[in-house]
């Protein structure tokens, strides 16, 4: 089979959120370079399976860039070396026959390991719940230009609403932050009339419950924004910035 | 006040004061600088001297100068919080890292870029600031001729138990404006002979460079002011501006001072 490569795995092994865990090195031989880099890992873990180890787990779902699921920090980089693309979204083509590629689960304190490369992400899940909603009730679908929205405020709060909640963002900062995440979350709904009864409470709110969790502060270093699969601009967390000073100190809305 | 003091404790609550203290700092480098453009006159130091009385003396400057101190002790404190805070929030590293691949080198190393400029102004102010207090400064007596103020004639006034009084008045009998004033030009002169010294503050100011390059915009991105339009403006400053002009006259100064001493 011409043209398949051979790989040499570092794969973060850990048995579960108190273990310790450590690097072990498995090789990956006659691999497709058209292959994701998820369906590799499905080469590899077979063989572990047939010799009768323990597969390596690792997060997945739809396999095509939406859910957020896959989340591996490759070679020194969350979703691996390529830009805006997820895990799953990426090709052995991308790295070269004889390489070695070093695997670790996204590291942050709020994103306990639960068992090798999964982590758990419920902390995500806690910020949302703070605030990251509507609370009336929508109704049923409006007719169209009902409630007049700017095309450009419309394609804003799209972008925004296009995080997928993998968490890269926290992964790839130095100071493990999940500004741009939660900068998303408040954006998508801070720029559409649905979003304003709310507006001030949900940035108070999201930002308190972020802070709980215990992710880092946001230095500005733009990492988030290079290795965010859906290209989430820092110009989010400009924007959560403006909305929690202006709740802070200009308006009245308390946190419940 | 709760609300006060959990907006201020909160990630963006210390983000805001490091960048407003930070640009509080950035505002008064260019004030600094300014004045300190006096050093370069061939004038015996009078000019350097009568400045450095004024802003040490004038009340609503005074008050600035508090602010500043505040603000200093504030962005170290707030820099040190925020980054144990941070180690805080990964306290498992990567075994591999690739940050040039997502981040400028300057964005990277405030912490470290920012210890240096600590040190560089404890030193800095130990050296003038507390000596000009404290530290028996000699005073100079300049009298210029009214008719032909580029007539400047200086005389080192003796050290006596009896510290002289700072004196600027025009004595209208013989023409001339007449002041007495601490010689804080000839401690520069001094401090900057030593090659050593120079090299530090040349180093000190090379790290100033970095610290801006991010830090100033950054400084902006924090408080939530970007607008496309203003952006391209804030980075040209921050860059050229605060990270290349102002650091490298600063350096000049002292590098001037050397050549001096060596030609
Ligand atoms: S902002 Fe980007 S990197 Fe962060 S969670 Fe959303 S999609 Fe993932
Ligand atoms: S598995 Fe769903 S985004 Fe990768």
């Amino acid at each position: 089979m011409s043209g398949h490569m051979n790989l040499t795995l570092k794969v973060w092994r850990q048995k579960n959120e108190n273990d310790r865990g450590g690097f072990i090195t498995y090789k990956a031989t006659d691999i497709s370079p058209d292959m994701s880099f998820l369906e590799m890992l499905d080469v590899v873990n077979e063989s572990l399976v047939k010799r009768g180890e323990d597969p390596i787990y690792f997060d997945h779902d739809c396999r095509e860039g939406i859910c957020g699921m896959c989340s591996l920090y490759i070679n020194g980089r969350p979703h691996g070396p390529k830009r805006a693309i997820t895990t799953c979204q990426l090709h052995m083509r991308s790295f070269s026959d004889g390489e070695t590629i070093t695997i670790e689960p996204w590291r942050s304190a709020a994103f306990p390991v639960i068992k090798d490369l999964a982590t758990n992400r419920a902390a995500f899940e806690r910020i949302q719940q703070a605030g990251g909603f509507v609370s009336v009730g929508t109704g049923g679908v409006p007719d169209a230009n009902e409630i007049p929205i700017p095309k450009v405020i419309a394609d804003e709060a799209f972008n925004s609403a296009t995080c997928i909640g993998c968490g890269a963002c926290v992964a790839a900062c130095k100071n493990a932050s999940a500004m741009l995440f939660v900068s998303a979350k408040i954006s998508q709904l801070a720029l559409l009339p649905q979003g304003q009864q709310e507006r001030y409470q949900r940035a108070q709110a999201m930002v308190a419950q972020m802070d709980e969790e215990g992710f880092g502060n946001c230095t500005n270093t733009g990492a988030c924004e290079a290795e965010c699969p859906k290209e989430i601009s820092l110009t989010n967390i400009a924007r959560m910035n403006r909305e929690f000073f202006s709740a802070k100190f200009f308006k009245e809305e308390e946190i419940r | 006040m709760g609300n006060f003091s959990n907006t201020f404790s909160s990630s963006l609550g210390k983000k805001l004061v490091m960048s407003l203290t930070g640009l509080f700092m950035c505002s008064f480098l260019v004030v600094h600088l300014v004045g300190n453009l006096q050093l370069f006159k061939h004038d015996g130091g009078l000019a350097f001297n009568t400045y450095a009385y004024f802003m040490t003396h004038f009340p609503p400057i005074k008050v600035v100068s508090y602010l500043l101190y505040t603000s200093i002790v504030l962005h170290a404190i707030y820099a040190l919080v925020l980054t144990m805070k941070n180690k805080k929030a990964r306290p498992i590293g990567y075994a591999v890292t690739n940050g040039k691949a997502n981040s400028p080198w300057t964005s990277r190393n405030m912490g470290i870029l920012g210890t240096v400029l600590l040190v560089f102004i404890i030193i800095h102010m130990n050296t003038f600031w507390a000596k000009y207090h404290w530290g028996g400064v000699p005073y100079k007596k300049y009298v210029i001729e009214l008719q032909n103020p580029e007539h400047v004639q200086v005389t080192d006034l003796p050290i006596s138990s009896v510290e002289p009084v700072h004196t600027d008045a025009v004595d209208l009998q013989s023409g001339s404006r007449v002041v007495i004033a601490k010689d804080l030009y000839l401690i520069v002169q001094n401090a900057f002979e030593s090659p050593l010294y120079v090299a530090f503050y040349v180093l000190a100011m090379a790290a100033l460079s970095f610290h801006l390059i991010h830090g100033f915009r950054s400084a902006f991105q924090t408080l939530g002011w970007d607008h496309k339009k203003y952006i391209p403006l804030i980075r040209f400053i921050g860059v050229w501006g605060f990270g290349l002009l102002i650091p490298i006259v600063f350096a000049a100064m002292p590098l001037f001072f050397l050549f001096k001493t060596f030609s």
